[in-house]
C-alpha cells in the first residue's frame, strides 16, 4: 500500500469517527424534555450567583509550563529520526545525540535552578 | 469474520472486486467496514468497562456495587445511558455554544483515532502506519484540547480553572511519556506498531526497557487522569473540573471517553512492552492473537482499577514536581543509557537479526539492557533514600522530637 | 490536467481548511475563537503534507503545532486582559500589516509561479511519492559528519537559547 492509500484509512476514520459520538447526543437532542428558565441556565457555583467575568487573567505559571513543554517536544522530535535509524549508526551519531540530549538537559537544569519549575 | 476483523482492507476489497465491483468503491467499502468495527468496538466495550471499574471499586470497598439490573449488575451501564440520553440538556448562560458542543465528541474522536494503529493479532490492524507511535501522541494533542474547549466555553471559573490545571498537567506528562516511547522505537528502528509487535516475538521490550516500560506506565495514568493524579476532577477544590457545566449525554462522552482512555493507554502499553499479541500460537490462530492482547491489557488495566480505589490524591505542584524533577530527568537518563549500551552490544556482536524471533538469540541484548536499567534504578533509589535522610535530619536538627513524631505520622500516612 | 481522484478532493478539502480557518483567524474578534480557527487552519496544512507523501512531517505539525504552540497561544491568550472585549476591527496600525501582507503574498505568488531555484519543468512537477526520503534516511543525515550533524547541534543550542530566553521574560514580569 502507498503512503497516501494508508492515510486513506486514516481519512476515512476521522470523517466517519466523529458520528458516533454524536449520534447519542442527537438522538438526546430529539428525545430530551426542554423546560429552560433563567434560574437553572445559571452558571453552577456552589449556589452563590456567579461574580465578575469568568475569562480573568491567568497567571504566567501556566504559560511557562507550556513553553519548556514546546521546546522539549520539539527536541523529541528531533530525536525519532535519529532512534529510527540508530541500529545504522556509530558511536559518532551515539556522541551527536548525546550532546543533542545534553543541551536539552541544561535548559532542563536552567529552569530548575531558577524556580520555573515550581507550582507557585 | 471475527468480531474485530480489521484487516478487511487487505482481504475484503479483492473479494468484492472479483465479483465484479469496481476495485476503487471495493476498497473505499472495505476500508469503510473496517471504520466501523474499529470505532464500534471501544464504544461498545465502554459499558463493560464501566461496570468492571464500578464493581472493582466496590469490592475494594466493602460494598457489592452494581448488581439489581441484570445478571452481576451488567445491564446496569445500559440503563445508565439511557437516563443519560433522555435528561435535560443545561448549557449555561453565557456559554460558547458552538465549543461547548463540539468538546466532547473531540474527547471521544482523540480516543478512538488511536485505535485505528493498533494491532489486534498478526492480521488485523486498522492501518499500520510507517510513524504509527507518533501518531497516538499526536491524537492524545486532541484530548488535550477538548479539555480547554470545554472550560473555556462553558463560562465558568471553576471549568477553566479546572481546565488549565489539566492541560497544564497533560502536557507536561507528555514528556516523560514520549521520551519512553524512544526507547522502543531504538529497540525496533521502526515507528510502525506492527514492526514494534514483531520485534517483540523474541523478547517482550519489559525486559530490555524495564525502566521506560515503568515510566510509560505512571505517565499513562497521569495522562489519563487516574488515581493517584485525578486532579483533572479533584471534587474537594475545583468540583468537578472541566467538565462541570456538563449534563447528559454531553457529560456522558467525557465519562466514556475517560474509562475508554485509561483502556487505550494500557493497550498501548501492552502493544509496546508487553508483546502485543505474540503469544503462544498466536501466529496459526490470529484470533488467539486477539485474545492474548486482551489478557493482557486486563491484567494492566484491573491492578489500575485497585489503584484508584486505594491510593489517595496528590496535589497539583507536587504531581508537576514530580513529573518534572523526577520523571524527565530520569527518561533521559534512560535514553542515554539504553542508547549507549545498545552501541556496546552492537560492537561485542550481541545484537540478534531482525527477523530472529527465537527466545535465546535475545536473551544475551536484552540482559545488558535489563542490567543497565536495574542499575539505574538503585541509582534512583539511592538518591531519594539520601535525599529523604538529608531532609529527614534537617527536620530532626529544627524540630528535634517534636519533628521526629511529624516523620513517624508522615511515614505512617504514606 | 486536474484529474478529479480522492487526491484532488483531498487536496480541496484540506485547501477548505487551511483558508477558511485562516480567514477565521483573522476575522473573529474572540481570541480563543482564533486560536481554535489557527487550530483548524494547521490542521488543514497537517493534511497536506500527508499528500505530499511526508507522515512525519504530517505528525509533527499536529503534535508542534496543535498540542503544543496552539495550546501556548491559548495560555498567552488567557495572560492578557480583556481579550473577549475586542471592539474595533481595526487599529492604527492596520496599514503596515496590509502592506507586509500585500508584499509577502506578492513574494509567494512570484516564487510559486516562477521556481527560481530546485528543478524546473516536466520532472518538477511529477510526484516525487517514490523516491521521498523516510524517516530513518532523515535520521541518518541528521547525525552524519557530512551532512547535517551541525545543524542538528545547532538547533538544540536554539531551542535551549529559546527556552532560557523565554524564562527569563516570563520570570521578570511575574516580580513586578
Amino acid at each position: 500500500m502507498s503512503v497516501v492509500n494508508e492515510w486513506a484509512f486514516v481519512g476515512v476514520f476521522m470523517a466517519i469517527a466523529w458520528v458516533l459520538p454524536a449520534a447519542p447526543l442527537l438522538i438526546s437532542w430529539l428525545v430530551r424534555p426542554r423546560k429552560a428558565n433563567a434560574i437553572k441556565m445559571e452558571t453552577y457555583e456552589c449556589g452563590v450567583e456567579t461574580v465578575g467575568d469568568t475569562w480573568v487573567q491567568f497567571k504566567v505559571q501556566y504559560y511557562i509550563y507550556g513553553l519548556v513543554f514546546l521546546v522539549f517536544d520539539v527536541e523529541l522530535i528531533f530525536l525519532f529520526p535519529w532512534a529510527l535509524a540508530y541500529s545504522q549508526l556509530d558511536f559518532f551519531a551515539f556522541g551527536a545525540g548525546l550532546l543533542f540530549i545534553f543541551l536539552l538537559t541544561d535548559a532542563l537544569i536552567y529552569a530548575w535552578r531558577k524556580n520555573a519549575l515550581e507550582w507557585a | 469474520m471475527q468480531s474485530t476483523c480489521v484487516d478487511v482492507i487487505e482481504t475484503l476489497a479483492p473479494c468484492l472486486a472479483t465479483g465484479g465491483m469496481d476495485p476503487g468503491l471495493a476498497q473505499f467499502i472495505s476500508i469503510l467496514i473496517g471504520v466501523v468495527l474499529v470505532t464500534l468496538f471501544p464504544l461498545v466495550l465502554v459499558i463493560l468497562l464501566i461496570w468492571l471499574e464500578r464493581k472493582i471499586a466496590a469490592r475494594v470497598q466493602d460494598r457489592i456495587g452494581p448488581n439489581r439490573v441484570g445478571p452481576f449488575g451488567l445491564f446496569q451501564n445500559l440503563a445508565d445511558a439511557v437516563k443519560l440520553i433522555i435528561k435535560e440538556d443545561i448549557t449555561p448562560a453565557g456559554a460558547d455554544r458552538l465549543i461547548y458542543n463540539v468538546a466532547p465528541i473531540t474527547a471521544v474522536l482523540s480516543t478512538t483515532l488511536i485505535w485505528a494503529v493498533v494491532p489486534f493479532s498478526p492480521i488485523h490492524i486498522g492501518v499500520d502506519l510507517s510513524i504509527g507511535v507518533l501518531y497516538f501522541v499526536a491524537i492524545g494533542s486532541f484530548g488535550t484540547l477538548s479539555v480547554i474547549m470545554a472550560g473555556w466555553s462553558s463560562n465558568n471559573k471553576y471549568a477553566l480553572l479546572g481546565s488549565f490545571r489539566a492541560v497544564a498537567a497533560l502536557v507536561s506528562y507528555e514528556v516523560p511519556t514520549v521520551l519512553a516511547l524512544l526507547i522502543p522505537v531504538l529497540l525496533t528502528g521502526s515507528m510502525g506498531m506492527e514492526a514494534i509487535v514483531r520485534a517483540q516475538i523474541g523478547m517482550w521490550f519489559i525486559v530490555p526497557a524495564l525502566v521506560s516500560a515503568i515510566i510509560f506506565y505512571v505517565a499513562n495514568l497521569a495522562e489519563t487522569g487516574r488515581a493517584p493524579f485525578d486532579l483533572i476532577e479533584a471534587e474537594s477544590e475545583i468540583v468537578a473540573g472541566y467538565n462541570i457545566e456538563y449534563s447528559g449525554m454531553k457529560f456522558g462522552l467525557f465519562m466514556a471517553n475517560e474509562f475508554m482512555h485509561a483502556f487505550t493507554a494500557n493497550l498501548l502499553f501492552a502493544v509496546i512492552f508487553l508483546g502485543g499479541w505474540s503469544g503462544p500460537l498466536a501466529e496459526q490462530i490470529p484470533f488467539l492473537g486477539f485474545i492474548w492482547l486482551m489478557v493482557k491489557t486486563f491484567l494492566l488495566y484491573i491492578p489500575s482499577l485497585i489503584l484508584r480505589a486505594t491510593i489517595p490524591r496528590v496535589r497539583i505542584d507536587q504531581m508537576m514536581s514530580f513529573n518534572w524533577k523526577f520523571l524527565v530527568p530520569i527518561s533521559i537518563v534512560n535514553v542515554l543509557v539504553t542508547a549507549f549500551l545498545l552501541q556496546v552490544v552492537k560492537a561485542l556482536g550481541w545484537m540478534p537479526a531482525p527477523d530472529n524471533y527465537d527466545f535465546l538469540a535475545h536473551v544475551p541484548e536484552a540482559l545488558v539492557l535489563l542490567i543497565g536499567n536495574l542499575l539505574l534504578i538503585a541509582g534512583v533509589l539511592t538518591m531519594l533514600r539520601n535525599a529523604g535522610r538529608r531532609e529527614r535530619e534537617a527536620t530532626e536538627a529544627s524540630e528535634g522530637e517534636a519533628g521526629r513524631e511529624a516523620d513517624h505520622a508522615i511515614v505512617v500516612a504514606h | 490536467m486536474l484529474q478529479l481522484n480522492v487526491q484532488t478532493i483531498a487536496f480541496f478539502i484540506f485547501a477548505i481548511f487551511a483558508l477558511g480557518g485562516a480567514l477565521g483567524v483573522v476575522t473573529s474578534r474572540n481570541l480563543i475563537h482564533g486560536a481554535l480557527y489557527l487550530i483548524v487552519s494547521l490542521f488543514g496544512g497537517a493534511g497536506f503534507f500527508v499528500l505530499l507523501s511526508a507522515p512525519f512531517i504530517a505528525v509533527v505539525q499536529v503534535l508542534v503545532y496543535i498540542g503544543a504552540i496552539a495550546i501556548l497561544i491559548i495560555f498567552a491568550v488567557m495572560l492578557t486582559r480583556s481579550m473577549t472585549g475586542m471592539r474595533e476591527l481595526f487599529n492604527s496600525q492596520w496599514w503596515v500589516s496590509a502592506l507586509v501582507g500585500v508584499l509577502l503574498f506578492i513574494l509567494l505568488a512570484v516564487a510559486v509561479i516562477f521556481p527560481m531555484w530546485g528543478n524546473s519543468g516536466s520532472e518538477g512537477s511529477q510526484p516525487k511519492s517514490d523516491q521521498v526520503a523516510t524517516t530513518q534516511d532523515l535520521g541518518v543525515a541528521l547525525v552524519d559528519g557530512n551532512q547535517y550533524v551541525l545543524p542538528f547541534e545547532v538547533a538544540s543550542l536554539l531551542l535551549t537559547g529559546a527556552m532560557i530566553g523565554a524564562i527569563v521574560i516570563a520570570r521578570d514580569t511575574t516580580e513586578d
